[in-house]
């Protein structure tokens, strides 16, 4: 905001026309309106809807967040039951989305990888066989491919009374996956504060690495040392919290298999489903992302008599990585959204609990501005880490 | 000029959402101006309200959408069915998208009075059983500790469920799915030791979905009362007065004798003043609904009594005997309150 400026010598007083055809003031004014527009008609939407609301006689509120919600949710991270609240039952629900999300990230980033290199490779089979894995899932949408995952899995596999063992302790069934579990032991807990001192470790280590090689030339075995610190420190912890080898394996009792850790055919369904579908769009920002650096990175590693599989990765990847970070940001957010769909073939997520809490309270306006809010800020999260890590990434240019 | 058109955008808009502004009395006068009734039904459980090879809606619910058109337009054919989802049915009501909920749902005190909905009376007595497969060598509900139970969710059957299990001291482990078909499917492939829902869905799953019926069997133990009937939003006190009175005169009809065969025979000879009110031979009941005087006798002319429209959909198509639903006078609950 600026104050209406004159030519100089312009002694004449100023009327309201001249005030309205300044430039600067009507740019103030503008803004004005228009956000006096919004605030208004928000305030009109906001309140008609209330009105609305008591008209009918349908209550309004968050109260009903700390009343029981007594239905039961079949998987949960935290300790959730019958005699929870309702808000308790959506954070249940909202773990469940991130599980499902952070999961599917780094899966279809995985996946993505290996196809979109793939794409590009000089063997043709290879090559086509990628081609047809992207054409095909990127061009089925992604709801009937959950359907079809969740039709697989209770079919194909045996009811749990004859459970496949493919390993000792490993059972297949039409109930889903179930692993043996070590029981619970503070050796564990130590094992994983090792764990987080080993990557610290490596951290510095790896520092220390880059200045000696700067300073002398001298390369160190960074993989193998790395690889080093963190199982041997992750052993030494077991072995000091007295090496438990008790096993939680999981064995049929009455119908159903006990013990061990059930992985859902519902969690499983979604999380193939979201991975499969989001790893084609990976594969082809990761293919086009290679296909941006010029060809003349090849031809000058080739001419150092670098490897081809060592310069995609020490000098293509992390050239690409710079075009290819943008469009994976929305590839991650599209997932995180689409983990909604969860409803679809039964897993609790986020707005599987919503909708069930929505219809036994009635309170959908309520139910649905919390999944809408959290849901905002997951992306908004997901979109903050994304940019954080492109600037780290991007050229720094001199 | 720029500021016209926006201040026009803004006028707009306000008078557009204005517009959507819910009327007091509206709906009825809504139904009559587009001339059907808008009926939100299940998405498919045959006997209650599916949809028949030739496309057209049948069942003991659809029966009622059918017996208000026949009051309120004298033709039980001007009807158009929305298909809804259990989570997706008060919504639909409130927000006005259909007239009228008939959709095999429970009566409770917090849907009667916290989501601003009333209910017009009771059209089926039912209570929550459980369906298993017979190999799974289960009589009795009891004996289902640490089952995996398949259930529609926002039902009071997912409450029930929990409830029943905690009560007895058993854990389940519940899979939620929102179409009853995905549901079934699942149960079916083996997912689910266990499909629970109202006694009368289960006898319409069994029969009409399972590969085959003898391979699974409903479960002694019904754990729950549930009143099934029809609702309207409130704000509409004519409407709900009229589809009260539908269930009551084909109650009322059954009571007395008029079927859809002898209603014509009825109307112009019998001498029993309760027919002659209920078919407007002596006016007056018509007119305090507002309705023409032969409300009752389209209804029962076009739709039936509610035995005939009982024994044409429940009985005929799942095989359930009246029980419950069978008149006062033969022991049941069904009973009319006086037309008169």
């Amino acid at each position: 905001m600026s104050k209406p400026h004159h030519a100089p010598g312009d002694v004449r007083s100023k009327s309201l026309t001249d005030y309205l055809n300044d430039e600067n003031v009507r740019a103030v004014l503008y803004q004005v309106v228009a956000i006096g527009l919004i605030i208004l008609t928000s305030w009109y939407l906001v309140s008609n809807t209330l009105d609305n609301l008591e008209q009918q006689n349908i209550s309004t509120g968050y109260s009903f967040l700390d009343l029981e919600a007594s239905f039961e949710i079949s998987e949960s991270m935290i300790d959730y039951s019958a005699k929870s609240t309702y808000a308790t039952a959506l954070l249940v629900g909202l773990l469940n989305t991130i599980k499902v999300a952070f999961l599917g990230i780094i899966l279809c980033t995985i996946i993505g990888i290996i196809f979109g290199v793939a794409r590009l490779s000089s063997n043709w089979i290879v090559r086509k066989l990628a081609t047809v894995y992207v054409e095909t899932f990127r061009n089925i949408p992604v709801l009937l491919q959950l359907f079809f995952w969740y039709a697989l899995i209770p079919n194909s596999f045996p009811h749990p009374r004859d459970a496949l063992e493919p390993l000792p302790g490993v059972l297949l069934t039409s109930r889903g996956l179930y692993l043996p579990v070590p029981i619970a032991d503070t050796a564990y807990t130590l094992m994983g504060i090792a764990a987080i001192l080993a990557l610290v470790a490596i951290y510095f280590v790896k520092k220390w690495a880059k200045k000696r090689q700067d300073a002398t030339g001298e390369p160190f075995p960074m993989t193998a040392a790395g690889f080093g610190i963190f199982f041997g420190l992750v052993f030494i912890a077991y072995l000091l919290g007295g090496a438990p080898t008790e096993i939680d394996m999981p064995t049929l009792k009455g119908f159903n298999i006990r013990g061990g850790y059930n992985i859902s055919p519902e969690f499983l369904a979604l999380l193939i489903g979201l991975t499969v579908y989001t790893s084609t769009y990976v594969a082809e920002v990761v293919r086009s992302g290679i296909q941006a650096v010029p060809n003349g990175q090849w031809e000058a590693a080739d001419s150092l008599g670098i490897k081809r599989s060592v310069a995609l990765r020490k000098v293509i990847l992390p050239q690409s990585m710079r075009v290819a970070i943008p469009p994976l940001t929305n590839q991650y957010l599209n997932l995180t959204k689409n983990s909604s769909l969860a409803v679809a073939v039964g897993y609790p997520d986020l707005v599987s609990v919503s909708n069930t809490t929505m219809n036994q309270t009635g309170q959908a306006i309520e139910a649905i501005s919390i999944f809408m809010l959290i849901y905002l800020g997951l992306s908004l999260l997901t979109s903050l880490f994304m940019n954080w890590f492109n600037k780290k990434m991007a050229l720094v240019e001199r | 000029m720029k500021i016209k058109t926006i201040l026009a955008a803004g006028a707009m808009t306000v008078a557009a959402v204005a517009a959507h502004n819910a009327q007091a009395g509206a709906v009825l006068d809504g139904i009559k101006a587009k001339g059907f009734v808008q009926c939100g039904v299940n998405t498919g459980l045959p006997g209650v309200a599916a949809a028949n090879a030739e496309g057209k809606w049948e069942g003991q619910d659809v029966d009622f959408c059918r017996g208000l058109a026949a009051a309120i337009l004298g033709d039980s054919n001007k009807v158009q069915y929305t298909p809804l989802t259990a989570a997706a049915r008060f919504t639909a009501l409130q927000s006005g998208e259909i007239d009228v909920l008939a959709r095999n749902t429970t009566a409770t005190l917090t849907r009667d009075a916290k989501l601003g909905l009333t209910f017009l009376g009771i059209n089926y007595y039912d209570g929550q059983g459980f369906l298993v497969p017979t190999a799974l060598g289960v009589s009795s509900a009891t004996e289902l500790d640490g089952a995996t139970v398949c259930v529609e969710p926002g039902t009071t059957t997912e409450l029930n469920l929990a409830d029943y299990f905690r009560a007895k001291g058993m854990s389940f482990e519940p899979v939620v799915i929102e179409n009853i078909n995905e549901t079934t499917a699942a149960f079916f492939a083996g997912r689910c030791d266990v499909y629970t829902t109202d006694a009368s869905g289960l006898a319409s799953i069994r029969n009409t979905m399972a590969p085959n019926p003898d391979d699974y069997m409903i479960l002694p133990e019904i754990i729950s009362k549930e009143p099934l009937g029809p609702l309207v939003a409130q704000g509409d006190d004519q409407l709900a007065d009229i589809g009260r009175w539908v269930l009551n005169a084909m109650i009322e009809a059954e009571e007395l004798g008029v079927t859809m065969a002898n209603v014509d025979d009825m109307k112009a000879n019998s001498t029993n003043p309760g027919v002659q009110r209920l078919l407007g031979v002596s006016p007056g009941m018509g007119e305090a609904l507002g309705l023409d005087e032969a409300w009752a006798y389209n209804i029962i002319k076009q739709v039936g009594n509610y035995g005939e429209s009982y024994d044409a959909t429940i009985k005929k198509m799942l095989g359930l005997e009246r029980g419950l639903n069978a008149l006062w006078t033969d022991g049941g609950l069904m009973y009319a309150w006086p037309v008169r």
